[in-house]
C-alpha cells in the first residue's frame, strides 16, 4: 500500500491505496463519487474524463498515485449551490444524450475545449475535439449542439450580459 | 495488472539512481503505453519509476539552431509552445495531431521515443530532422537511435531526458490515421535543412520508423510536391496487417510525402 494526498473537487483527499489503483477507481470505489465513468477501460471511449490540474485526462489509464499533490475535478464537482453548471444545463436542454453514460465524460471534455479554446466553437473544432470520448445512442448531432450552446453560455456568464444560449433548432 | 511497487522520484538523477537499483524496474512516463499494456499483463514490472515529478525533465527552449524539448513534455505542450509553433511548425501540427485531447495531456515526447511504437509519429520527425535524443548518458543521433520494431539504441538503466532538434527550414508531417487508434497508417515526415532533405516514414516499415531514399533524392532536386510524381516506394519490407496491405501502404507512403512537402512549401 502507498499513500496519496490530492484535492478532489476542492476537498483535501488522503488515501492509502494499492500502487495498481487507477484515478478511476480512487474516484468510483475509494471517494464513491460514482459520477466518473468506466467504459471501455482501454483509454479509447472518454466516459472516465476528468480533469487534472484543469487538463481533460483519461482516469482509467492514469495511477492514482501519479496525482499525488493535484488538484481532481470530477463531474460531480461542476455544479455550483445545487445548481447546474452552464454546460450541463446545455446538455439538458438540447438534449445532448440518450443513455447518458459517456455523459460525464462529454461533459468534462466539453468545459475542458471551452478552456482550451474560448466561448465561440464552430461545429468542426468540437466535432474534431470530441475525438476521445465515445457516444454508441446519440449520433452526436444534438452533443455538438450542446457544446456549443453550453460554450456560449459560459462566455456569458464570465462576461455578464451577453446574449443569452440558443434554443435548440429540432 | 499485477502488483509492483511504486516510486516518485523528484529528479532524473534519482530515477536512475532508482532504476539501477531495483531489480526488474520501468520508467513511467505518461503512461499511454505502458499502463494499458500492464492492465493486459503483456508488461509486469516489478517497479515502476514515475518520472512525472522529475522538473528537470520538462521545459521547452530554443539554443541557437536546436529546439530543445524535454522529455517529459506532453504532447499538448509541445503542440501549444509558442516556441515549437515559431522554431518547427511541422512539429507542433504532429504533436496537435497524435491520439485525442486527453491522450495528450497525459502523453509525452519522451515516452513515444523511447518506446519507438512503429506506428507512432514523434520518431518520423526525430528521423526527418536530424534530431539528437539526449539521454542521461550520451547523445544519441536519430539515425542510430531507432533500431527496430520497439527497440532503441537505449542501455539497461538509460533515460532520454531530452530532445534537440535542429531548426529545419521546411517540415510538415502528413499522416494517414487509423480513425480507431488514431495512430499513422503511414505517416510522413519531410524537412529540408539546407541542401539536405530528409523524409522518414511511420507506420509502414516492418522494422518501424525508416528514411525513404527515393523520396529524398527526388526532393533534393526539387522540393516540390510535383518532385515525387512517378516517384514509387518500394511495397518490400512493408507492413501488411487487416487494415491496409503492403500495396497499400507503399502506395500511401507517396501520398502522404506529397501532402507533406505540399505543407512545407505552404501550398
Amino acid at each position: 500500500m502507498a499513500s496519496v494526498s490530492l484535492t478532489v473537487n476542492g476537498r483535501a483527499v488522503a488515501a492509502n491505496v494499492d500502487p495498481r489503483t487507477l484515478l478511476v477507481q480512487l474516484l468510483r470505489e475509494n471517494q464513491r463519487l460514482t459520477g466518473t465513468h468506466v467504459g471501455c477501460d482501454t483509454s479509447q471511449c472518454g466516459a472516465c474524463v476528468v480533469h487534472v490540474d484543469g487538463k481533460a485526462v483519461k482516469s482509467c489509464t492514469t495511477l492514482a498515485l501519479s496525482c499525488e499533490g493535484a488538484a481532481v475535478t470530477t463531474i460531480e464537482g461542476l455544479a455550483t449551490d445545487g445548481a447546474l453548471h452552464p454546460m450541463q444545463e446545455a446538455f439538458r436542454e438540447h438534449h445532448g444524450l440518450q443513455c447518458g453514460y459517456c455523459t460525464p465524460g462529454m461533459i468534462m471534455a466539453a468545459v475542458d475545449i471551452v478552456n482550451r479554446r474560448g466561448f465561440s466553437l464552430d461545429e468542426k473544432t468540437i466535432r474534431e475535439d470530441l475525438d476521445g470520448n465515445i457516444c454508441r445512442c446519440t449520433g452526436y448531432h444534438n452533443i455538438v449542439k450542446a457544446i456549443a450552446a453550453g460554450a456560449e453560455a459560459m462566455g456569458g456568464r464570465s462576461m455578464a450580459g451577453k446574449e443569452p444560449p440558443r434554443q435548440a433548432a429540432e | 495488472m499485477y502488483a509492483f511497487a511504486y516510486h516518485r522520484p523528484a529528479t532524473a538523477r534519482q530515477a536512475a539512481g532508482l532504476l539501477a537499483k531495483k531489480e526488474d524496474a520501468k520508467l513511467l512516463a505518461g503512461g499511454h503505453t505502458l499502463l494499458p499494456t500492464m492492465k493486459q499483463r503483456l508488461a509486469s514490472p516489478a517497479h515502476l519509476v514515475d518520472l512525472g515529478a522529475c522538473a528537470d525533465l520538462r521545459g521547452i527552449e530554443r539554443k541557437g539552431r536546436n529546439l530543445v524539448i524535454g522529455a517529459m513534455s506532453t504532447h499538448a505542450e509541445v503542440a501549444a509552445s509558442s516556441i515549437v509553433q515559431e522554431a518547427i511548425p511541422g512539429l507542433a501540427w504532429l504533436a496537435s495531431h497524435i491520439g485525442d485531447p486527453h491522450v495528450r495531456h497525459r502523453g509525452t515526447i519522451g515516452g513515444s521515443v523511447a518506446n519507438n511504437d512503429p506506428a507512432a509519429d514523434y520518431p518520423a520527425a526525430c528521423l526527418a530532422l536530424g534530431a539528437t535524443i539526449v539521454t542521461n548518458r550520451r547523445k544519441i543521433e536519430a539515425d542510430a537511435f531507432f533500431t527496430g520494431l520497439y527497440e532503441t539504441a537505449l542501455e539497461e538503466g538509460e533515460i532520454v531526458t531530452k530532445i534537440a532538434f535542429p531548426v529545419a527550414s521546411k517540415a510538415a508531417y502528413a499522416k494517414f490515421r487509423n480513425p480507431a487508434s488514431r495512430y499513422a497508417l503511414v505517416g510522413v515526415f519531410v524537412a529540408k535543412r539546407g541542401s539536405d532533405v530528409r523524409v522518414a516514414v511511420t507506420g509502414a516499415g516492418e522494422g518501424g520508423v525508416f528514411r525513404w531514399p527515393e523520396g529524398e533524392a527526388a526532393l533534393k532536386v526539387r522540393f516540390a510536391p510535383k518532385s515525387l510524381d512517378g516517384v514509387k516506394a518500394s511495397a518490400k519490407g512493408v507492413n501488411a496487417d487487416m487494415h491496409a496491405d503492403a500495396e497499400y501502404r507503399a502506395h500511401l507512403i507517396g501520398v502522404m510525402a506529397k501532402e507533406a512537402v505540399a505543407r512545407a512549401v505552404g501550398k
